[in-house]
């Protein structure tokens, strides 16, 4: 308990103390603000990438991904090859009005397609122009930033231990066409 | 004093009754937004945001004027400039420097103290006048908190009096001398205490519990009237530094710098107690109702009894 009156006297000095520090306001539309690493701002999309499997649209929680594919075939390469199909995608659309940016479709996504982005300055008159076409979706691509590095003392990558493991210890019996020979 | 003199100095008069809440009020939106690490305004008028309650004038004035369907009109109306009056008057009656007061009375703190309990009659209507609930409670707490704040204020002002022996406000800092501050700094700290519960301010701040009863008395209100009520609490703040400078400060005494910039001294005096007012604000949690009631009753005015009695020994042993 203490003083009567200590805990009056600590508030004061806490408030009198904050005053004398500079506050930590950043002015936003003079000053851009500091934003930490991966920041959810926009979602990006490597076209290159996507394979519409649909994973992403299926995930969505409340359903603001819309894509629309079609198959085409691709001619042999090979003289009597089979024919292979192909998904080609036809739209591809994030409608930011009804996303809430849970990531949900960027964690699904097998093959690196969608990214966040730190930029926020999307807003619109109308309600329609939240939605973003694969164009727009596109363009974002180039605000990605390359990931922070990790921590220190942090495990490190699935992808990069595997090589590694893989240069350490060169497989002994060969390809599989190998051990099929030995069979 | 001649008429063109008189009428000078309610020019002044007037002037520093605008303005200085208008200061005091820019300085609790800086000081307050830097207490809590943020920036307060900073747009209006271009240099970090001065004009910021010039523009909210401007805001209060173009805003529709509301008067709710079941309210008494002329008490409606009326109510807001009762609450700002008395402490246009009060402010007549400061001496800011050597006989440089608007007004001089020769019971002048008698005087200031009755018209300052005014203030709270337009709280009252107010909160009867808008047909209300929350209104009436909050008019009630208000009147209940100046009933028991209004004892400790007097006993306190009363041992400075008893002090100096004399009612007049500039005799007092007259008489007035630096070691008065240890002497007279439970008074002090009583007046002060005391005359935050009377202008409802943080931490008794109760009767405008936004929590609670939204905005007390003021609930109804908008536009110029709901500015005139907030003109009168920061006009209020003025006051009261004002009465704790002329009466337990020294008035416009200080050691260097006296012969003719008194007045300045007054204003410094005044605008460091505002600060401590806002100070409070930022740091303190509000008070309840029988906390409230319980510090007036339990603690300060058996102190200013005692202050009383100090004041009365010193007095007759000096």
């Amino acid at each position: 308990m203490g003083l009567p009156g200590r805990g009056l006297a600590g508030g004061l000095a806490t408030t009198f103390r904050t005053m004398t520090r500079r506050s930590i306001t950043q002015q936003y539309p003079d000053v851009s603000p500091d934003l930490p690493p991966r920041t959810r701002g926009v979602i990006a999309l490597l076209e290159e990438n996507c394979t519409v499997c649909m994973l992403c649209a299926r995930e969505c929680p409340d359903w603001c991904i819309y894509i629309d594919s079609h198959k085409e075939t691709l001619p042999a390469t090979t003289e009597g090859g089979r024919e292979r199909t192909r998904n080609v995608l036809d739209r591809f659309a994030i409608d930011f009005s009804l996303c809430m940016y849970c990531g949900i479709c960027i964690e699904a996504c097998p093959f690196d397609a969608l990214f966040w982005s730190p930029e926020f300055e999307y807003a619109e008159l109308d309600i329609r122009e939240l939605v973003h076409e694969r164009d727009r979706l596109a363009l974002w691509m180039d605000t990605v930033p390359p990931p922070p590095p990790l921590d220190p003392g942090a495990e490190e990558a699935k992808e990069i231990a595997a090589a590694r493991k893989a240069v350490a210890a060169p497989a002994p019996t060969g390809d599989r066409h190998g051990e099929g020979a030995a069979r | 004093m001649s008429v063109l003199d008189l009428l000078l100095r309610l020019v002044l008069l007037l002037a520093c009754f605008l303005v200085l809440p208008l200061v005091v009020g820019q300085i609790e939106h800086k000081a307050m937004a830097h207490m809590q690490s943020r920036l307060g305004p900073m747009y209006a008028g271009g240099f970090h945001g001065w004009a910021q309650l010039v523009a909210d004038g401007v805001k209060f004035a173009q805003k529709e004027d509301v008067l709710p369907a079941a309210a008494d009109p002329w008490v409606f109306r009326l109510a807001p400039a009762l609450a700002l009056l008395p402490y246009l008057v009060v402010l007549a009656l400061i001496p800011v420097g050597a006989g440089q007061a608007v007004v001089s009375a020769d019971v002048g703190i008698f005087l200031v103290l009755a018209v300052m309990g005014i203030g709270i009659i337009g709280t009252v209507m107010a909160g009867w006048a808008s047909a209300n609930k929350f209104s009436v409670l909050g008019a009630l707490r208000a009147a209940a908190q100046l009933l028991s704040y209004e004892l400790p204020l007097v006993l306190a002002a009363a041992s400075v009096a008893m002090a100096a022996g004399t009612l007049s406000l500039p005799g007092i800092v007259e008489a007035w001398r630096p070691w008065w501050l240890l002497w007279q700094l439970p008074g002090a700290l009583i007046f002060l205490v005391a005359g935050l519960a009377e202008l409802s301010r943080s931490p008794f701040d109760m009767p405008v519990a936004e929590s609670e009863i939204i905005f007390g008395a003021y609930t109804e209100y908008a536009g110029l009237r709901f500015a005139l009520f907030l003109l009168a609490e920061y006009a209020g703040i003025v006051v009261l530094g004002a009465l704790t400078t002329v009466l337990f400060l020294g008035g416009w005494k200080w050691p260097f710098l006296v012969g003719g910039l008194g007045w300045l001294w007054t204003l410094v005096k005044t605008l460091a107690v505002a600060f401590l007012v806002i100070w409070l604000r930022v740091s303190l949690p509000r008070l309840r109702e029988d906390q409230l009631q319980r510090l007036a009753w339990a603690w300060l005015v058996p102190l200013a009894l005692v202050q009383l009695m100090i004041t009365g020994v010193v007095r007759v042993m000096g």
